[in-house]
């Protein structure tokens, strides 16, 4: 029984790559390219300061932000990530989250401001997953109480 | 007499356990925010637990984050070959840390109802999940999401069960699970895994009772699953679950099932799969398809 088990587990796993296969295949440039460059860099922040400004889950960690200090290090932060020609000249974000007592739920929910933000800019499922990913282990400075 | 005291010991647990549960949602402000990411509460799967179809998973159902309520309902409709299953039931989770779940299985016999000429139609249960995280994050970090899960389960038709060997009409599974989601695998989709280890003598999921004439103690049984995400609203995947073999009179199939999940928004999800659970009760072939819908906060 086990084998017919693994047997099944198998065949879907060939039927998995067929679906991967039908995907359109990503050419193999820079993240920032795929992001858009520095428009689409643009639009994601910006469309991300909107959708964090009408969260009422997080907005009040930001009403003594300096928004066009915030966008411009966001911007610079996003570029150098994904490898774009720019360099983070921010704080690092243990120092620009202390004391501002950010838990789990408030760092999904800027998340997912962020994920919506990429949706709206239609940047492609790879890319924001990328993004994401270079992101996610930021959670680890940022978040001070489980 | 000594499993009964544990049953009630294991029920007695879960009815204190909403206590505290319903009293921290409302002393320490669990505010139903939604704020974990877009299908990271799983889908309901048959016994109630947040997970995928036939596997619990170490995720917590419904959206609540740290200091937040979540939870979830759910109707699933299994069709094999000669039986079929309908379970339904709701499960909330606290603070991210504590899901209560409460479950029904209704299981139709259909050809061999006929064929023994049985009285009963149907086999039902009851199940009471606990489930608790113990370390760790789905996304975030190196190692994945840890939790220990129970399900107490107590047959309301044994008449069947007990003619075919079954020594236990109620019992408790226990499991340790494990999940991770790694963002951006191949093709830049997230990849999601999840292995459990079940402690269990429940036949066929406990439909047909708790050990039998082949064996009255419990087992660790493995149980997986695998799934991709094609986009943050489908996933496909795939799962396995191993089953003890207490009954003589008929062998026990491992379950295995291959799934599409559609997660249009956070307050629904439906789970198309394929289903083969093997030789049921002495039917070979019972595969067929499963159909669940979950709404969720």
């Amino acid at each position: 029984m086990y084998r017919q088990g693994m047997q099944q587990v198998v065949m879907t796993l060939a039927l998995f790559c067929a679906v991967v296969v039908a995907e359109p295949v990503v050419a193999a440039t820079r993240l920032y390219d795929q992001l858009g460059g520095e428009v689409g860099v643009v639009a994601i922040v910006d469309q991300f300061l909107f959708k964090l400004a009408d969260d009422k889950r997080i907005n009040h960690f930001f009403v003594d932000t300096n928004v066009k200090r915030f966008r411009e290090k966001l911007i610079e932060q996003f570029c150098a990530l994904s490898g774009g020609p720019c360099t983070y000249t921010g704080d690092s974000m243990q120092q620009s989250h202390a004391g501002m007592d950010i838990n789990l739920a408030a760092f999904n929910a800027l998340v997912e401001d962020l994920i919506e933000a990429m949706e709206q800019c239609k940047v492609a499922t790879g890319a924001q997953n990328r993004l994401l990913a270079l992101l996610a282990p930021m959670h680890q400075d940022i978040i001070e109480k489980p | 007499m000594n499993r009964q005291k544990i049953a009630h010991v294991l029920v007695g647990l879960w009815l204190v356990l909403l206590a505290p549960g319903a009293a921290a949602w409302n002393a320490a402000a669990l505010v139903p925010n939604n704020s974990r990411i877009l299908a990271t509460g799983g889908a309901t799967q048959i016994e109630g637990q947040a997970g995928g179809g036939i596997v619990p998973w170490a995720v917590l159902a419904g959206y609540g984050s740290s200091g937040e309520v979540g939870g979830s309902g759910f109707y699933t409709h299994v069709e094999l070959k000669d039986y079929s299953l309908e379970a339904f039931g709701a499960a909330v989770s606290f603070d991210n840390r504590m899901e209560l779940s409460l479950a029904r299985q209704e299981f139709d016999l259909g050809t061999l109802g006929r064929a023994l000429g049985v009285p009963d139609k149907e086999l039902r249960q009851n199940i009471f999940g606990l489930k608790l995280r113990l370390y760790g994050d789905l996304i975030y970090g190196v190692l994945p999401q840890f939790a220990f899960g129970v399900q107490y389960k107590h047959n309301l038709d044994f008449g069947i069960p007990a003619a075919v060997g079954a020594r236990h009409d109620s019992d408790a599974d226990f499991y340790l699970s494990a999940a991770k989601l790694w963002l951006a695998g191949p093709l830049g989709r997230n990849v999601f895994a999840n292995i459990t280890l079940r402690h269990t003598r429940a036949n066929q999921g406990g439909l047909l009772g708790f050990g039998g004439d082949r064996g009255d103690s419990r087992e660790v049984m493995f149980e997986s699953a695998l799934g991709f995400f094609i986009t943050r609203h489908i996933a496909v995947g795939a799962e396995y679950r191993q089953q003890p073999h207490k009954l003589g009179f008929s062998p026990q199939s491992d379950w295995f099932d291959a799934f599409v999940g559609l997660f249009p928004g956070k307050h629904v999800a439906l789970v198309a799969a394929y289903a083969d659970l093997g030789t049921v009760a002495t039917l070979p072939e019972q595969r067929g398809w499963y159909l669940s819908l979950q709404v969720a906060f």
